[in-house]
């Protein structure tokens, strides 16, 4: 398949739920999409594409939490990225854990480092950071402050 | 039902280079849950690259890893480079190549040895480092380091490889094709490493493509990707050379794509320092600015695909630098290959996916909370690996790989 099947195939699946597609270069695209369709999506480029997650990151930016969903294509040799913007006040999304189990470690991360909360994730606890780390402090977020 | 036990490999443990703590759940002799705990270690590195410059941030995520000290920095700069759209010059991609592909063989030699130490073969540990110091000398003369070489920038490389050089390094790198192929057959025909790797910590394919497995621990399930490949990058399109897979995805497998995988990076450097002797040209295209947007980086590192993602505002720092280093992935898959095995072989398993060595054994003894009960430390683990390696030898007759001298020069 080549990558304007893909892309086509993408729109056609997702429809309104893209909110903005950006063609980087030849070998990357990245897709923004409502955060309700983060599963749909997900299901697509597993299912129809054989994809793999490489990872999902999130950044705190003035507009929301963005979080970005990494999917190599291998056989095709490009990567899409899955935009999603959150609100500030409602930072949560669907769980991809149970269809992809690479995300199970890749969501315990963003959480507890930026705070999104993924609902439906078989085993949210922390990952990197202390057990006994502080409730609510998320060390990615602009507004964390260090203290000693 | 019989009684479960904990067996605790780390916080610190020779098996690992960073600190993990991986919590065997046994009853009797099986292992049958697996814990995970990571965080030992955890630097803030992504929080710190946000107050570093562009420049300084390649330094910074060198040091991430002592053995993946050019993938880093390798996958850090492309990212930067998609960014801001940053030429680089042919011959500065063939110097990150060679590089690249020296780090390959020094750290597979690095796992070789120390998967020989694990089940009992020391002469394997022993000449496969012996061998890895004639690759950190050849890094030495081309980079000036035999780790944390500095060469990656934006742009380019820090050094040109000096035409002059180029005879001896490719003397020397053909002086290690003989030793990797006595490795090869050492392992590959010793009937007593099949009994004790064979059919031992099995990763499907298909549970290799769940958990996102990459490098060698994906190509001996025959998850057929690298990221060399697969995502043309530095100068791989330019170059020739196999992906190694294999079918399994035992330990045994694991350790034949990495063997196998050495001859191709040879093959690689050759090519590179062939182009690099024909040419000449500069390695640098300095850029001066990295324009705002953002990048993806990666590498295809000793263990697999690393990956940098770099967000720029158009400022000298990144306002976002993610960082993810393959064991991330590949540590997870533990919890598939290790259920069902014993204790004794659950050192190899853990180590199979070589979850990055620095080493440091520093493990006590530990108590059950509970009980009083003494549980096993690193030395018992490794005791029960070369025990079991001991009663194979008695059982069989076979006295396990047999390596000739070699001469030093």
């Amino acid at each position: 398949m080549d990558k304007f099947d893909i892309i086509t195939t993408i729109q056609r699946q997702l429809g309104d739920r893209i909110l903005a597609v950006q063609r980087k270069s030849d070998q990357r695209i990245y897709i923004e999409i409502t955060p309700q369709s983060v599963q749909e999506a997900s299901r697509l480029m597993l299912d129809e594409f054989a994809a793999r997650l490489q990872i999902a990151t999130g950044v705190d930016t003035s507009n929301g939490y963005e979080v970005m969903y990494h999917w190599a294509l291998d056989n095709e040799g490009f990567v899409i990225t899955l935009r999603v913007l959150l609100d500030h006040a409602s930072a949560e999304l669907d769980s991809i854990a149970l269809m992809c189990p690479a995300a199970e470690w890749i969501e315990r991360e963003m959480w507890e480092l930026l705070g999104i909360e993924f609902n439906g994730h078989p085993d949210l606890r922390h990952l990197l950071l202390a057990d006994d780390w502080p409730e609510g402090n998320y060390p990615m977020r602009h507004n964390h402050e260090v203290t000693t | 039902m019989n009684k479960r036990t904990i067996v605790p490999i780390g916080p610190y443990h020779a098996l690992q280079e960073e600190p993990e703590f991986f919590k065997l759940h046994v009853e009797g002799e099986k292992v049958v849950h697996l814990d995970i705990e990571l965080g030992y270690n955890h630097r803030g590195i992504e929080k710190l690259s946000e107050s570093k410059t562009f420049e300084e941030t390649i330094f910074l995520v060198e040091r991430i890893c002592g053995i993946c000290s050019t993938s880093h920095p390798l996958a850090c700069v492309q990212a930067v480079e998609d960014a801001g759209e940053i030429p680089v010059p042919e011959r500065a991609l063939f110097i990150r190549s060679a590089v690249g592909e020296l780090e390959r063989i020094h750290s597979h030699l690095l796992w070789l040895g120390l998967a020989g130490h694990f089940i009992g073969f020391n002469t394997i540990w022993m000449w496969a480092w012996r061998f890895r110091e004639d690759v950190l000398n050849i890094l030495e003369l081309i980079t000036g380091n035999r780790n944390h070489y500095g060469m990656m920038k934006p742009g380019g490389v820090r050094r040109d490889i000096n035409k002059t050089d180029i005879p001896a390094i490719s003397k020397l790198l053909d002086s290690l094709q003989d030793p990797i192929k006595l490795f090869r057959d050492a392992v590959v025909q010793d009937p007593l490493i099949h009994a004790r790797t064979k059919g031992i910590g099995i990763l499907t394919r298909e549970k290799a493509q769940d958990y996102g497995a990459l490098g060698p621990t994906a190509r001996a399930s025959g998850y057929d990707i690298d990221v060399r490949r697969d995502h043309p990058h530095a100068a791989y399109p330019m170059l020739d050379f196999d992906v190694i897979t294999c079918e399994k995805g035992d330990v045994f497998d694991k350790a034949v794509v990495r063997i196998l995988e050495m001859f191709e990076s040879i093959r690689i450097i050759q090519q590179c320092l062939t182009q690099l002797e024909k040419s000449g040209g500069p390695v640098d295209s300095n850029p001066k600015t990295v324009p705002a947007g953002e990048g993806i980086g990666f590498y295809e590192a000793p263990r697999g695909e690393v990956f940098h993602y770099v967000r720029s505002d158009g400022s000298n720092r990144p306002i976002r630098h993610k960082v993810r280093a393959p064991s991330f992935m590949n540590v997870p898959t533990n919890r598939e290959t290790v259920l069902g095995a014993t204790v004794a072989d659950a050192t190899i398993i853990l180590a199979a996916v070589d979850p990055c060595y620095c080493c440091t054994e520093r493990m006590a003894v530990a108590v059950g909370h509970h009980d009083g009960e003494r549980l096993l430390n690193a030395r018992d683990l490794m005791r029960l690996s070369c025990e079991k390696t001991d009663r194979l030898m008695a059982e069989t007759g076979l006295r396990g790989p047999s390596l000739p001298d070699f001469q030093r020069e």
